[in-house]
């Protein structure tokens, strides 16, 4: 079997190989529709991303704290809800259920509705790390912030959770390649991302391991890029002698 | 919202054989991936780098991309590498042997250095070769010590099937799918699967913890 790399210099439309592999006037190469699609993958990722840390921090923090039994079961529950369905049915429920119960959500762009499908399913499994993290600090450091005369609130914003951060940093690191990679789910509901390129420039061109090979390329620069990202953050963020650089935990 | 049209008759006639098929595709998935799992560990673990580095980049390259476009590959590369066309149901069983095998082999790897290092010595000293010591002395222990983790993995794996919707093999998803699109109830029988799916992984997370409290004391 030959390779046949110029696929990707075909045009969309008429399938016409085009110089340099970039359409004119208004047409695209499948090299372009790949990176447009690269782009919708990314903006999904990075959105979902967002909404998965805030919650989950939010619903993380509320599993631990001291003395609020009900706030507790229902982050609990919050956790459990969205870590026990899949991805791919809490997608569909997101894309076709919510908007037929809800009218309010009837004009949301589809978009949107994947971004918030996959920043809810990440955000019980951050939230579950925030709680470990914020466990796996000693009581004392609590008991150091309500000596000092702090609320609730200035415990967690100076004193714990600065410290919890820096522990589940690594968890979050491969959580986030996670969101990135489910990401791909979002093809079920036709959005315009890596995957559904793959399936339907497959189906076009029959060139589907070139295809596949360069998306396939594409998710593992991504998910490297995650990574390394997260690893300069850890790097800044560390304060010597306190944790110890690559480890899990620790004071 | 109308859930009238839920009877035996769906469950029957689409439900079950989808429910059939996602969990024999979670068994022998993870029977083989914790077989295949353990064979990479073990290659990883044994210091010799031609049979390490193979291992590490099979691993990390499978966790490295999304499930979804395993399953695709293998869907388009199984038929060429057999020379006949194969169903669905059977690549995606392939597809997810493979898959699994690279994360079951992290749990293992992670279990078997939770041993400690006396515990070969012991072996060794007792004149057992790799194999008799790996067998009898530190696999059993580094099971035990997996079990509530390797269960995990497995409900993520009963919940990872249902990506096989992307090649379209009849799974439990698959099944409330079509059972809605007949009795065009889709909304419904998206919620129906939700349920079920949370009432099976909840149901089973349940009991993984209380095994993981049981053996946490045995210990």
């Amino acid at each position: 079997m030959a390779w046949d790399w110029q696929v990707f210099c075909k045009n969309t439309t008429e399938g016409t190989t085009e110089a340099l592999c970039w359409g004119k006037g208004g047409d695209i190469t499948y090299l372009q529709w790949m990176f447009q699609a690269w782009g919708w993958t990314l903006s999904v990722a990075v959105c979902a991303w967002v909404i998965a840390v805030v919650v989950g921090v939010l619903v993380g923090m509320a599993r631990t704290l001291p003395n609020s039994p009900w706030l507790v079961r229902l982050a609990n529950a919050w956790v459990e809800l969205f870590r026990n369905i899949p991805i791919l049915v809490q997608l569909f429920i997101w894309y076709f259920v919510v908007p037929r119960l809800f009218p309010g959500f009837r004009h949301v762009p589809g978009f949107l509705l994947v971004v918030f499908a996959l920043g809810f399913f990440t955000s019980a499994r951050i939230a579950e790390q925030v709680r470990a993290g914020v466990q796996a600090l000693p009581r004392g450091q609590r008991y150091a912030g309500m000596a000092m005369g702090f609320t609730t609130a200035q415990t967690y914003r100076y004193v714990i959770l600065p410290m919890a951060f820096r522990i589940i940093l690594p968890p979050l690191t491969s959580e986030s390649m996670n969101l990135l990679k489910n990401s791909s789910v979002a093809f079920a509901v036709s959005i315009a991302e890596l995957t559904m390129f793959a399936m339907q420039a497959q189906e076009e061109t029959s060139r589907g391991i070139e295809v596949y090979l360069a998306v396939t390329g594409l998710y593992a620069l991504s998910a490297f890029a995650v990574n390394r990202i997260f690893a300069f953050i850890e790097r800044k963020v560390q304060i010597p002698g306190f944790i110890v650089a690559g480890g899990t935990g620790g004071h | 919202m109308d859930l009238s049209f839920f009877s035996w008759d769906l469950i029957s006639k689409y439900v079950v054989s989808g429910f059939y098929f996602s969990v024999q595709l979670t068994f022998i998935s993870t029977l083989g991936g914790i077989l295949f799992g353990t064979i990479l560990a073990l290659l990883r673990l044994s210091g010799n780098p031609v049979l390490a580095i193979p291992a590490t980049v099979y691993v990390n390259g499978m966790r490295s991309i999304p499930l979804v476009m395993v399953i695709l590959w293998f869907f388009l590369l199984v038929p060429l590498l057999i020379g006949r066309p194969v169903g669905a149901e059977y690549s995606a069983i392939i597809t997810f042997i493979a898959f699994e095998a690279a994360y079951f082999s992290e749990i293992m790897r992670a279990g078997i250095q939770s041993i400690p290092r006396g515990q070969v010595y012991a072996g060794q000293a007792l004149g057992m070769t790799y194999g008799q010591n790996m067998r009898l002395v530190v696999l059993p222990q580094a099971f035990r010590n997996m079990l509530p983790v390797l269960l995990t993995q497995t409900i993520i794996l009963f919940q990872d099937t249902s990506l096989v919707y992307a090649i379209g093999a009849y799974d439990l998803l698959k099944g409330f799918v079509t059972a809605g699109k007949i009795y065009g109830r889709p909304e419904e029988s998206y919620l129906l699967a939700a349920i079920v799916y949370f009432i099976i992984c909840f149901g089973l997370s349940v009991l993984v913890r209380r095994l993981q409290a049981r053996i946490a004391i045995i210990r």
